[in-house]
Order: C-alpha cells, then structure tokens, then sequence
C-alpha cells in the first residue's frame, strides 16, 4: 500500500476487502503526519480519539459484512475554518487559539456520516485571508513539492496534506481562489462548487457571498465523489440551493466529444508565464483532438475583477469579523476597564496584521462618502463580469483558463507588498464573484519541477461538465 | 462640513491620498486599535491598494445595477424556486443548550455573557 497516492476508491476498497482495517489505515496516515509535518506545517490540530473511533467503527461493519458507505474509511483533513464539535477550531487566528466549536458544519458532518476519518484540523491563512498560507497565526505551511515554496493560499495545509500523503482528501474553504490556487501550487485537484451547491452552515465566514466549501484530491474523480457527498440544500444555510445534486464520479469517463470550450483571450495576456501558457494549449490541443470545438471567447472586463473583489470581499469581511469583540469568542484582552476598551484591544490582541489591513480596507469603502465610489462602483462593475460570463456560456459549454500567472513562489517573496500578493489571484476572484463552479487541476511541471496548474469553469449548477472535461484532461496526461 | 460631504467633495477631484488621519478614522469606526507603526504601513498600503482600485473609474456605470450576491442575477424564472425551502413555519426547534453557547466566552455569570461596565457612573 502506498498511501502517497491513495484514492477514495482505493482507500476503501482496502478497507472493505479488509485488506488493511480503517484503524490501521489511519495509524498509517498519522504515521507518515508524525515523520514529515513538522517539515511542511499542515496541521494545527490532531482529533485522533475522534478519527479512531470512527475507524474502529466501519471496521466493525466491515467485519460483520454490511454494506459500507461511499467514504468507508478514507483518511480525510478538514480545514480549520470548518466547525468540528469539540475540536478545536482556530481560523488559523491567534483570536480563537483556545475556540472549542460547539457543533459540526454540514459539509464535516456529511462527511463523517458518509465514513470518513477525520483526521485533524488543517492549517490556513488567518480567517481564509491569504494566497500564500503566511498569514496563519500559528505557523507557516511548506509546499511538499519544493519547502523552499508556499503551498499557496488559504486553504494550503488541506492541499498540502494531499500532495504530502498526510490524508487522501481534504476540505478548504474558496472566497477568491483559496482552494483552486493552493490545489495548482501543490499538484492536485481542487474544485469550487457553484455558490449554493454546498452549505456552509459551520463554515467560519469571511465574505458570505463569496465564500465557498470545496473538496482537494488526488484525481479529478475523487473530487466528483466528494461534491456527491457534501452537496445538497440545508435547512441551516438558507444560501443553499434546492438544485438536484448530479451524480458526479459518473461523469467521469463520459466522452467530451461535441463539448464547446471556450478561450477567454483576457486570461492568457500579458503576465501570463509562458510554460505556463504552452501547458495549457497542449491540453487545448488534446481537447480538441477529444473532439471538442475550441471557441475563442472575449470576457472583457476581467482585469477589473482583482478591484471588484478586493472591495467586496474587504467590506463584507468588516462586517463578519465585528463579531469577535471580546464577548463570546474566548479572546478578551486582560487590560481593560470599559467596554470600548474591550472591543479595541481584545481586537487588536486577537487579529494578524493582513486581517486588520482588510478589516481597514472594508470599513473604509463602506464608510460614509465613500460607500458609492468604493462599494456600490464594485457591485455594479460585478454585474458587468457577471455579464460577461453569461454572454460567453451563451456559445460554450465550459472556459478554461490558467489557475495562476505563475508556479509556487518561495516564502517572503510577496509578503513586503500587500498588492502583489492580491495579484496573484487574479485568473480565480472572478468565478467567485459570478458564482461559477471551477476546478483547477494539474497540467505538467515546469523546468524546475514545479506543478502547473489549468482551470476549468462552467454553467451555474453544471459541476457535471467541469468534472467530465477535466477528467477528459486528466486521463489525456496518463 | 460632515464627515460625509467632505469625503464626497475630496473624491470629486482627483482621489486624495488616505492620511494617518483617515486612518485613525477608520479604525476607531472598526474598533481596531493600531500602534503608530501599524498606522504607518496601513497609510502606504492602503494607497497602494486604493490606487489599484481606481481602475474602476474607467468604467461608466451610471447604468448598470449594482449586484449584491449571485443568486438574485439567476433569480428571474427557477432562480428565486430554488431558495423557496428557506422560507419555513416559524416553529420552536432545540438550538443549542445555554451551557454549551455559553462555553467559548471569556466571562460569565453561569446564564449570561459578562463584560466590563457600560454606563460610568
């Protein structure tokens, strides 16, 4: 058994043949976390009693024959910004260090009912807000692939977990690409569900309209399997749509002849790394050779999607982080005397410095005067990319495009100049402002070895032909 | 002048530049205390960043609805059928136990949040 590419299938295959228990399973993943996290920093926190138990209890059914569920077994991460009763759940802040959650997120809690073992709590940057996981609290995460790298951000710890053998699937959280960018930097696949497709009652919120719950793989077919497992409306997250969920790892293998593919010309610009950009024509190239058309698209305003997002996600961010004031959430600052001192220096103990500089950021474009330059500007030029995006899909089936302008970049090298790092998710905001469901997944390496990445988006509600392409790419590279 | 007309006046002109003032303006309204280090680099990087979100002004959107979040775009026909469930019977349902909410907080009287005093005598 290699557990370094370990699939859902496979994980479970061994467990239902009893091949390997689920207990052992997970003795073996918390092993190989023992050996090489201290290296690559991906988890914050083990809940091996809680894994084990679970363990112990497929191992049961397995033993007596039942029938066991699509997840029996599996090692999986969940990214500490997911609510997991009784865990500690930090957002990687120093504010919610000592954070106990008081019940489980839907997405956690489906998983677990599907039998999956959760192994701990994943590393991120502070409350989902980073491309390079620097900003977590507590420590940095070194990407396995070269340690010299980040495994971007936020959600790095859950796709570095992946790519180390430290869990064969994980769950991240994407507000502006923090599951598809880390998924690129680090080799493996991560979707972005449609925004209502999965709920995030339980999920820690940086900016409700934008935040998303998604899974990180090893294949293309992992991923569809877990959205079958996570997705679904939810009494608890009135955001989550009553759409039919599809079945996913069937559309796997389907043949992708006749799909229209759509080449956004604005997303293969200037700035673009050109290994990165001859990667992703040879996958066009095979595409096309599937027998999909190739169709060029214009989305013309997408080099105003970094403004749009950094004032949205910034504004609602200010609202959603006015909750920790050092009254429910375990920090309060020991220095105070009245009230107002309380919220401030609570606030000013408890938040990193790039939370602060958004928190800032926000109140400032809602601020008065300023609301319609900043705020409403940025909700109105967000219905024009949404525009974009419906006139395209009105001739193609999906766009692809690049995850990001470059590979893995090492650690400290954006952190002087908060703009450039924000740069760097340039090719992933817009889908989250529009709402579309993406996929990013790998694509070869660079000259140094480094993973590269290609981006999938589709239709509102149409995983299906996101997953059914992006397989179609996987299988071509095999 | 208030707050509100001045910054709308500032902004008819070129953009001013964010000062340590607006600054310290800004985190008083978020309830954020900054040590004059941090004070300083959020100036520079807020400039930085605002500067970038100019661009926006290339664009005339005197036409063009603002959009709030994604669902209400798709809402005409099944977009708005889709949240339909969310609307439910206004029904008493067990949410969780005091002693549970209560367990994260930094003080409390055993029934209630505690924090310091609020009206000085």
């Amino acid at each position: 058994m290699n557990i370094n590419t370990l699939t859902i299938d496979g994980a479970r295959k061994l467990v239902e043949s009893r091949e390997v228990t689920a207990a052992a399973l997970a003795e073996a993943h918390y092993a190989q976390i023992a050996e090489r996290d201290e290296t690559i920093g991906s988890f914050l926190t083990l809940t091996k009693e809680r894994a084990m138990k679970q363990a112990e209890r497929i191992d049961r059914l397995a033993e007596k024959g039942d029938p066991l569920p699509r997840l029996a077994g599996v090692p999986v991460g969940i990214k500490d910004v997911l609510m997991t009763r009784g865990e500690r759940t930090t957002a990687g802040s120093r504010f919610l260090e000592k954070f106990v959650a008081p019940y489980d997120a839907t997405a956690v809690e489906k998983l677990e009912a599907a039998g999956a073992v959760c192994l701990g709590k994943l590393n991120c940057d502070e409350f989902a807000m980073g491309s390079s996981n620097e900003n977590s609290a507590f420590h940095p995460v070194r990407n396995p692939r070269d340690t010299s790298r980040v495994p971007g951000g936020s959600s790095g710890g859950s796709a570095a977990a992946v790519a180390a053998g430290f869990a064969v699937a994980t769950l991240g959280s994407d507000t502006g690409g923090s599951i598809r960018q880390p998924a690129a930097f680090c080799g493996v696949v991560g979707l972005l569900p449609t925004y209502g497709r999965v709920s995030r009652y339980g999920l820690i919120a940086f900016a409700s309209s934008l935040d998303h719950v998604g899974p990180l793989t090893r294949t293309v077919k992992d991923s569809a399997t877990l959205l079958e497992v996570i997705a679904g409306r939810d009494t608890m997250d009135s955001t989550s749509a009553n759409v039919p969920v599809g079945q996913y790892a069937k559309e796997c293998g389907r043949e992708v002849e006749g799909l229209r593919v759509g080449i956004p010309k604005e997303y293969f610009a200037a700035g673009l790394d050109p290994e990165i950009r001859e990667a992703i024509e040879h996958r066009i190239d095979g595409l096309r050779k599937a027998g999909c058309e190739i169709v060029n698209v214009s989305l013309p305003h997408t080099e105003y999607a970094i403004p749009v997002y950094y004032i949205v996600a910034t504004a609602e961010a200010s609202a959603n982080l006015a909750r920790f004031d050092g009254v429910r959430y375990t920090t309060r600052s020991t220095q105070v005397k009245t009230l107002a001192d309380m919220y401030r220096k609570s606030r000013d103990e408890g938040f990193g410095a790039e939370v602060k500089r958004r928190i800032l950021l926000g109140t400032y474009a809602l601020s008065a005067g300023y609301y319609d330059a900043y705020y409403l500007k940025a909700q109105q030029v967000r219905t024009l990319l949404t525009r974009d995006f419906q006139n395209a899909f009105a001739s193609v089936d999906a766009i692809v495009t690049p995850v990001t302008p470059t590979a893995a970049f090492k650690l400290g090298e954006k952190t002087g100049d908060p703009m450039e790092m924000y740069l760097s998710d340039i090719y992933t905001v817009t889908a989250n402002l529009v709402g579309v469901p993406g996929i990013s997944l790998p694509c070869g390496t660079n000259r140094e070895g480094l993973p590269l990445g290609i981006q999938i988006l589709g239709k509102h509600f149409d995983e299906a032909t996101v997953l059914r392409l992006a397989h179609a790419v996987e299988q071509e590279q095999q | 002048m208030s707050v509100a007309e001045n910054n709308r006046n500032s902004l008819k002109k070129e953009r001013m530049k964010v000062t340590e003032k607006d600054v310290a303006y800004v985190a008083d309204l978020a309830n954020l205390e900054l040590t004059p280090e941090e004070s300083t680099r959020m100036v520079a990087d807020l400039n930085s960043i605002l500067g970038h979100i100019d661009k926006l002004n290339e664009l005339d959107t005197s036409n063009v609805e603002p959009l709030a979040e994604v669902v209400s775009a798709f809402a005409g026909g099944e977009g708005s059928q889709r949240f339909a469930y969310a609307q439910r019977a206004d029904v008493v349902k067990p949410g969780l136990s005091r002693e549970v909410a209560l367990s994260n907080a930094p003080d409390t009287d055993g029934t209630c949040f505690r924090v310091p005093k609020v009206i000085e005598r």
